[in-house]
């Protein structure tokens, strides 16, 4: 297939000391350095890092995208046994597409979302062969199937605002590999992708492969790149500091930061084990205990601390029918427990919990905090209780008034700067933080000052909406160490909601599972992890990504 | 009248604070940075203009009314740098000691019709179903009629004169304020950090005065900045047309006016005062958008 291209045995990528960065003196200040790769036909080569890594300039710079005010410097950079060093702008764009293809982390902002995705998927037939506009059509079709979207001929006349997530995705993968690239580079492919979708996005790469394709696949998270890719090589500060055969790389992991990757993994922790090194040397750590209930248990009378019974909530459809984001939902949460609730996009999770923060309120079903009535009421009167129960939000960012310093967020929940110092002090942050603003922190320090502005009230019951899932692997580790430790420190109950079963797996005592507004199957952690007694969670569980046993 | 006059103080002072801490941190930093050549164009010629403004005689030492027959109709000289008027009153005087006038015309015009429009925008938006829905209707109605029009109505009913142009000027553009000030509000009102609020148990007072309004009306300066230019075009078209302040008084509206007679003798006589109606929308918009960048960024 590639045979006039590409001479029999050559690299589909060979890169030799490539350095990028951005300035007007090249060689200074590299934000990738020196890194040499080689991919094979039909190999998978996964480059995993945390956020600024450089990984994904690095996979940018193998397409000539590196961007505007970039340098770049390598002795050896060839796709197909064809160097493309110092190729112009126009050499690129004919490559591109042809040569080697490229798969986004976002699909919504890589399609136009103003034409239907058969055009745009044809677009790259059309710039590249000679196909007639019925040939074309026929073509895309193809795609279309071979990339799992049955119905091609109403998919192709669809915008990608019309699609899923998944969907969106698979039809950028057919316009990467409509050209049959040899060599194809995804960007976190399927970062913002449910774990069941992001499964059957892996089964497709695995297809290409199996096909031939070369694959780079660029990802913060080693469990998912574990299942497709041969070998591995691990970026930090713009270097590979590891590369390796993805089992050996596993098995007997030499740098620290491959072993931080692996050991932030969740999927398969016991609950309570560490998933991050020892980031707080000033700090005791707290007694590691595998499976140890965090409190003692309490009188029976006082166990409940927030329960929700019957709970519905349907909103008006356009169409005038109606959509049951909650339906019939009921649970317990014990005091000093997780209660973890786990379920897809469009699951109605969010909008449970706002139900339960009472930001909205039900059709149907109430809640008691505390043993007292939550919903049904005024919000004056259920002002007095609000201390009771903190919140702790994905877009931590988006839940700080942009205009405040984290010092003025902090006093405002908390009512005095001691009592913020002392908050940041708990949540890992020293008192440097509190001049400066949400914006100027990093994510996982946005979300401890989010997690310490929870806090502040001292509540008995923390409502965490998907809180770490906007954060990279070893951030993520590091927010799930601090709310263990939290809990087990302040006995807290936490009402865990996410959409990854395997973090959910490792936090929690108890779990439910809900599927388009449904509880689908509830139980112990362990009972349901060991027998899923539902189809759904059977599926979701299998599609967990998780490290492959040694 | 007073609300109005309060109102527009309100908003006069949250220009300020923002101004005051932007000076402070941003622009302190970022001055050696990226600051574009009309940037600092449009900075010098506002400069230029406050000088004109708050000390006429420093930058035109002259009389603005004092009549020399002998020297009329005078093109641009060095002794004359912009020309004389028909009554050999010399036009670069007279269009320094418009300034005053004419910005004065332009930043209370703003400042009331942001004001106004800050009121609309926020009862609507705060008191939310019936209420939102008259004052909407209300200004759709006032959209209807196109800007200027709406002045020129506002005119007939009380009277020419600088005081009602401002006024009428204020009016016109409060509605297109309002709509912006309601659309901001409506999304600080149900983002998520007015729901942390929420959840934290924080009275709506307290959330209203603390997040919502601080929030709504940061942009206001921003607006305000891009008003002026328009402001100050239009109260120029308001006395261009006898119904704001009357010839021999030196503003620009009115030279243009008083010089149109003479168009095709003395052309400099009406494109002086033209020319620094252009450069002050402009050096406003050219701000106002810098200013816009740098808070966005920041």
């Amino acid at each position: 297939m590639t045979g006039a291209r590409a001479d029999a045995g050559a690299p589909a990528l060979l890169v030799r000391g490539l350095s990028v960065g951005f300035g007007s003196k090249p060689g200074r200040d590299p934000l990738v350095d020196d890194v040499s790769l080689e991919v094979a036909p039909g190999e998978c080569l996964a480059i995993v890092g945390e956020s600024g890594s450089g990984k994904s300039l690095t996979a940018r710079s193998l397409l000539g995208l590196a961007g505007t005010g970039s340098w770049l410097h390598a002795d050896e950079l060839s796709v197909g046994g064809t160097s493309v060093l110092g190729l112009s702008e126009n050499a690129w764009r004919r490559r591109r597409g042809r040569d080697v293809g490229l798969v986004l982390q976002d699909a919504l902002v890589s399609l136009d979302p103003l034409r239907p995705i058969g055009r745009e998927i044809g677009d790259t037939l059309r710039l590249h062969t000679n196909l007639s506009a019925a040939a074309r059509a026929r073509r895309v079709l193809e795609l279309l199937a071979e990339v799992g979207l049955p119905d091609g001929e109403l998919r192709a006349g669809q915008r990608s605002g019309e699609l899923s997530g998944g969907q969106r995705q698979r039809a950028l993968i057919a316009s990467a590999i409509a050209l049959r690239p040899p060599l194809l580079i995804a960007d976190e492919p399927t970062t913002a992708l449910d774990v069941t979708v992001q499964a059957r996005i892996l089964d497709l790469f695995e297809a290409l492969l199996h096909a031939g394709t070369a694959l780079v696949l660029i990802s913060h998270d080693l469990a998912v790149v574990s299942r497709i890719a041969d070998r591995v090589a691990v970026m930090s500060g713009g270097r590979i500091v590891e590369t390796g055969t993805t089992r050996a790389l596993l098995d007997d992991p030499r740098h620290d930061e491959t072993r931080r990757m692996i050991a932030a993994v969740p999927a398969g922790q016991p609950r309570g084990a560490r998933l991050s090194a020892q980031d707080r040397p000033n700090r005791p750590a707290p007694g590691v205990v595998p499976g140890a209930v965090p409190a003692a248990v309490p009188a029976v009378a006082d166990r409940v601390v927030l329960e929700a019974s019957g709970l519905v909530k349907s909103f008006r459809m356009p169409d005038r029918s109606r959509l049951f984001a909650v339906n019939d939902v009921s649970f317990t949460l014990d005091r000093g427990t997780t209660l973890g609730i786990v379920g897809e996009s469009g699951s109605g999770k969010t909008t449970l919990a706002r139900l339960l923060l009472a930001l909205e309120s039900p059709d149907a079903g109430e809640v008691r905090v505390l043993g007292e009535t939550w919903t049904g009421i005024t919000e004056r009167a259920r002002r007095p209780m609000r201390p009771a129960l903190g919140a702790v939000y994905q877009d931590a960012l988006a839940s700080f008034d942009p205009r405040l310093t984290v010092g003025a967020v902090l006093r405002d929940a908390a009512g005095s700067a001691d009592r913020s110092v002392e908050l940041l002090d708990r949540v890992g942050l020293g008192a440097a933080v509190l001049g400066r603003r949400p914006l100027e922190l990093s994510g996982g320090q946005r979300q401890r000052v989010g997690i310490a502005r929870a806090l502040a009230k001292r509540p008995q019951v923390l409502i965490c909406d998907e809180p770490v899932s906007a954060l990279d692997m070893t951030v993520q580790a590091q927010v799930l160490d601090l709310l263990d430790e939290l809990q087990r420190d302040l006995g807290l109950s936490l009402v865990f909601i996410s959409h990854d079963l395997g973090v959910v797996q490792h936090v929690s005592d108890r779990i439910v599972v809900i599927e388009n507004g449904s509880v689908v199957e509830t139980g112990p952690t362990e009972q349901v992890f060991a027998a899923p007694a539902h189809p759904y969670t059977r599926r979701l569980l299998d599609a967990v990504p998780r490290l492959p046993a040694p | 009248m007073s609300d109005l006059e309060i109102q527009a103080g309100l908003a006069g002072a949250a220009a300020r604070r923002q101004t005051g801490r932007g000076l402070g941190t941003r622009f302190g930093t970022r001055f050696g940075g990226r600051v574009g050549l009309t940037e600092v164009l449009a900075a010098g010629f506002v400069l230029f203009l406050l000088l004109a403004a708050f000390a006429p005689g420093l930058v035109a030492p002259g009389d603005p009314l004092a009549i020399d027959p002998r020297a009329a109709f005078q093109p641009p000289s060095s002794a004359h740098s912009f020309g004389t008027d028909e009554s050999g009153r010399d036009v670069y005087t007279r269009v320094s000691h418009g300034t005053g006038g004419s910005l004065q015309i332009g930043v209370a015009a703003t400042l009331i019709g942001l004001g106004l429009g800050a009121v609309l925008g926020i009862i609507a938006g705060m008191l939310g179903s019936i209420v939102d829905f008259t004052v909407n209707r209300l200004l759709e109605v006032m959209f209807a009629f196109p800007g200027l029009l709406l002045a020129l109505l506002f005119i007939m009913v009380f009277g020419p004169g600088p005081a009602t142009a401002t006024l009428a000027v204020g009016l016109a553009t409060a509605p297109g304020y309002a709509r912006i000030i309601r659309a901001q509000l409506v999304s600080v009102r149900s983002s998520a950090f007015v729901e942390a609020a929420t959840v934290l148990g924080r009275s709506r007072t307290r959330i209203l005065v603390r997040h919502i309004l601080p929030n709504t009306l940061a942009p206001l300066l921003v607006l305000g900045t891009l008003g002026i230019g328009q402001a100050i075009i239009w109260a120029a078209a308001l006395s261009y047309l006898g119904l704001g302040a009357k010839p021999p008084a030196a503003e620009w509206g009115a030279m243009l006016s008083a010089g149109r007679t003479y168009l095709n003798t003395a052309v400099w006589m009406s494109f002086f005062p033209g020319l620094f109606v252009v450069l002050t929308a402009i050096s406003a918009t050219v701000l106002g958008r810098a200013i816009e960048r740098r808070l966005r960024h920041a």
